[in-house]
């Protein structure tokens, strides 16, 4: 039977029923993207699906990117606590790439719980009410007599019962009910959401099955490496292939003459095996004289020196301004100023970048570890001049994204390779190409001034930033929202920016401007607090105040106070905030609001010989009233905070000459086993929609590491990362 | 000329050059995908497989140095008991987030508790510490190990 219905303005849910193939009941259903026009032609909006086999498995298609965030269970899950199935006799697919189809399928932002909150539980909602239409209809009664057990319905005297498989086919010949008719549960009655559930892939990643990109094969398969230029955008200027070509398994060498633009195909040389080694060793025979190139001379050195410079100087433009906080500052009881700067950083996926296709006549089929791939679609299209529709796209896991898959440079790379050699083509990048050729956390200075009253109340901030753009752009992940926190709570606030020029490729990284601006924002008001003589938790509760919306409710950089203040209180009181630590030893706290989340982290660590040891971290976290699956949600916050640990303490991309220095993980350290300490996880349940988990736990992380280091040395860390400034 | 490799029991003729790295054909010869790249220079351990029992990173293992000995790799790990506990106790703590890094992890973690049915934290630390997960999910990487060697309940 077919029935639709549009949903919010803003998200439409299209559902319709119908028969399975093979028996049974299918809903199929789309959300098309948020912003896609109205009544926008698609070919297909039915095939993201619901499927009630005749023998009562539950088959639901996970539409949106896997990278490690869990969604591929917590989205189905939804669905699956409407319509009250078995969660046990539940089957997650993971359905093909296609916009047309399955509505906005990227993962980024920490969007896709709040996006799929509503929708996909009313998904669930629909398939309910057939299946107890169906049985009301057999047994000859009302409907409104008859609730379901988990894949089951049942009459309320507890006498009848029938499967939803034996319901499936009645079920799929009857018309949908308007999901806005349907009352949704009451979540104290939830089975599925709100208990731990394992991420559904698990048997399959701890027996080794293939899953990820790197692990696609294609039948004819050829193994490419490519080489490209250490500085960013060169060309090759003279190269001999032949040393390459004598290799044994060894089948091309090219040269890839590339673009201009960082995130489209960049040039270089080409190597292409019959085993991935082959082509390495091909290419290490390889001796390339690139092209000299305009940003050659540029340096992170060169960079700091131009920020220092203009923080001398009156700033580009100002952002906002609140009050007068050059009068507040004359008249000042006590002034604080100091320069926090954080490096460059690199995503290191641990995955590294690869992509598989297949080019034949006119056509190319990609297999790609993901997170934005319509764009790509885009990218490979305009380069190699065929239509979007002539490109068949195909998810697969990845392993790890953390924002580097958004950018789709390895999937043109590979089509245009496979297009070159006409053999179906895995691109695989060493490590090396993935360390320095990334698009970066852009690096930030921040030049900052606090005035106290004489009562220690903060009374004016002013922030002078400098970052990297042109006139009033920034370049990509290096702009700031004037929104962030202490504006709002200080009467008299100012933030300046000015830029630099930058010819390095610049990104999102989990929690992106975030990551940074946590550490630098609560690093600095932790000095603050202590320059006014108070309890750095005490002095945050005062400055957040009576509970009240910062900002426009509803919108993304709308900041609650209350919330905020929650999950401080509820932090200091499970770390024991305010306790004795023996010499050398110190607790350190910061509170950061991103990507719609509230969390607040105590860090507590012990110093000696230069060395930092974290002991233990507890986080307080706010993201609304349900958790939809504790399991990866403690998961998502303990990797994040840890996430946080490792970058500030020894991570950076250093550039010189032009080029990324790292190279592999002895220069770009990850945090590893010994040095991970426990993180106690607590939520707090307040009575908001809820919001994603998969980036706002990081932020707080390296303010509260550098807040406590100087809580057991007395030394202040305004610099990223910490590594070799405590010798 | 092909060599004989013996991988999860099993003895394959393989063609490729002595100097290939054990890794690169076990992936792109053998099709045994399970285990994974991640630096290609021992520093993060994804590529972790079992050469006679002993922990080994076989992207810097020769598949002239392995010779005649026995590799075990992922795909063949669950086959004796130690290594079905540990995949067991993995699936039971649900550790994996991307899940890449966790071949090598539990190939590490069961030649660990082959060596020492119940190691210590020190001794987790120690033969833990050459594996790096992007994700940090080493806090119940650390819970699994405990719950494989029998020192804590899952
Ligand atoms: S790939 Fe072998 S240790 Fe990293
Ligand atoms: S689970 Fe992602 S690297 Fe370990």
């Amino acid at each position: 039977m077919d029935a639709t219905f549009p949903h919010s303005p803003s998200r439409r849910l299209f559902l319709k029923t119908g028969a399975a193939a093979g028996g049974g009941l299918l809903l199929s259903f789309n959300l098309p993207a948020a912003g896609r026009a109205e009544g926008e032609a698609t070919a297909n909006p039915f095939s993201a699906f619901v499927r009630i086999a005749p023998d009562g498995v539950v088959t639901i298609a996970a539409t949106r990117p896997e990278i490690g965030q869990g969604i591929k269970t917590s989205s189905p899950m939804l669905i699956a606590e409407e319509l009250d199935a078995d969660w046990s006799r539940v089957r997650i697919e993971q359905a093909p790439i296609d916009a047309k189809v399955f509505g906005e399928q990227s993962a980024g932002g920490s969007t896709s719980t709040p996006d799929d909150w509503t929708p996909m539980r009313q998904v669930g909602a629909v398939g309910r009410a057939l299946l107890i239409q169906a049985a009301a209809q057999r047994w000859k009664t009302p409907a409104a007599g008859l609730t379901t057990e988990p894949g089951f319905v049942v009459d309320a005297a507890g006498k009848r019962r029938a499967s939803y498989g034996e319901l499936a086919q009645a079920a799929a010949g009857l018309a949908a009910p308007d999901p806005k008719t349907l009352v949704l549960k009451d979540p104290k009655t939830y089975r599925i959401i709100g208990k731990p559930q394992k991420q559904s892939d698990t048997p399959a990643i701890v027996t080794g099955k293939p899953l990820y990109g790197i692990d696609v094969r294609v039948p004819g398969m050829l193994y490419a490496t490519f080489l490209k230029a250490p500085v960013f955008a060169a060309k090759v200027a003279e190269v001999d292939l032949a040393p390459a070509k004598a290799v044994k398994g060894v089948r091309h060498a090219f040269v890839v003459d590339g673009g201009t633009e960082l995130e489209g195909l960049l040039g270089g040389v080409v190597v292409v095996g019959d085993t991935w080694w082959a082509a390495r060793k091909g290419r290490n025979a390889l001796e390339v004289t690139w092209a000299d190139h305009p940003t050659s001379a540029q340096s992170s050195a060169g960079f700091a020196a131009q920020a220092a410079a203009l923080h001398k100087q009156p700033p580009h433009r100002n952002v906002r301004t609140v009050g007068d906080v050059k009068a507040a500052l004359g008249g000042a009881a006590k002034v604080v100023q100091a320069e926090y700067s954080y490096p460059f950083n690199a995503h290191a996926t641990l995955e590294p970048q690869n992509c598989t296709a297949s080019f034949k006549d006119g056509k190319v089929e990609i297999w790609a570890p993901a997170q934005n791939p319509e764009d790509g679609r885009e990218l490979v299209a305009k380069t190699l001049g065929i239509k979007p529709d002539d490109i068949t796209l195909h998810f697969t896991r990845s392993g790890g994204g953390f924002g580097r898959r958004l950018m789709n440079d390895f999937m043109v790379e590979a089509a245009w390779i496979s297009k070159v050699v006409g053999a179906p083509v895995k691109l695989l990048w060493t490590r090396e190409d993935d360390l320095q050729h990334d698009f970066y956390r852009p690096a930030g200075y921040h030049s900052l001034t606090a005035g106290l009253d004489a009562k220690g109340d903060l009374v004016a901030w002013r922030n002078h930033f400098v970052s990297f753009g042109e006139g009033e752009k920034f370049v990509r992940a290096a702009g700031m929202n004037a929104t962030q926190f202490p504006f709002g709570a200080v009467p008299n606030y100012a933030l300046d920016v000015s830029v630099m020029p930058l010819g390095v490729p610049t990104g999102w990284l989990r929690a992106p401007g975030n990551n940074a601006y946590g550490f630098v924002l609560q690093g600095f008001t932790d000095e603050v607090a202590h320059a006014a003589g108070q309890d750095p938790v005490a002095f945050r509760r005062r400055l957040l105040g009576e509970p009240r919306l910062i900002g426009e409710p509803g919108k993304g950089d709308s900041f609650d106070t209350g919330r905020m203040r929650g999950v401080l209180d509820l932090v200091a009181e499970k770390s024991g905030w305010g306790r004795k630590t023996g010499k050398g030893v110190g607790l350190g706290v910061a509170c950061h609001y991103s990507h719609r989340g509230y969390v607040a982290v105590v860090m507590e660590v012990a110093v000696a010989d230069g060395q930092v040891e974290v002991r233990k971290a507890w986080a307080a976290v706010d993201v609304g009233r349900q958790i939809v699956n504790p399991n990866g949600a403690e998961q998502q916050v303990q990797g994040s905070i840890l996430d946080g640990v490792g970058s500030a303490m020894g991570q950076q991309i250093t550039i010189e000459n032009g080029a990324a220095t790292q190279s592999n993980f002895g220069d770009f350290p990850m945090l590893r086993f010994a040095d991970a300490p426990d993180v106690e996880v607590h939520f707090r349940v307040t009575d908001h929609d809820p919001t994603g988990l998969g980036e706002p736990a990081l932020p707080p992380a390296p303010a509260a590491l550098v807040n406590a280091i100087f809580a057991a040395t007395g030394k202040r860390i305004r610099s990223l990362p910490i590594a070799g400034q405590l010798a | 000329m092909a060599v004989e490799l013996k991988v999860n029991g099993q003895v394959h003729a393989v063609d490729a050059e002595p100097d290939t790295p054990l890794l690169w054909v076990l992936r792109d010869v053998l099709g045994l995908v399970g285990t994974k790249y991640g630096c290609g220079v021992a520093q993060c351990g994804a590529c972790t497989v079992h050469i006679d029992g002993v922990a080994m990173r076989s992207c810097v293992t020769s598949l002239a140095r392995v010779g005649a000995k026995a590799v075990t790799t992922i795909e063949g790990v669950g086959a004796g008991p130690v290594g079905a506990k540990v995949q067991q106790a993995w699936t039971a703590i649900d550790v994996p987030q991307c899940g890449y890094c966790q071949a090598g992890q539990i190939m590490s973690a069961t030649a660990l508790l082959t060596a020492a049915p119940k190691p210590t934290d020190d001794e987790i630390d120690a033969a833990m510490n050459g594996n790096i997960c992007r994700c940090a999910t080493y806090i119940r990487i650390r819970k699994a190990i405990k719950v494989a060697s029998g020192q804590v309940e899952a």
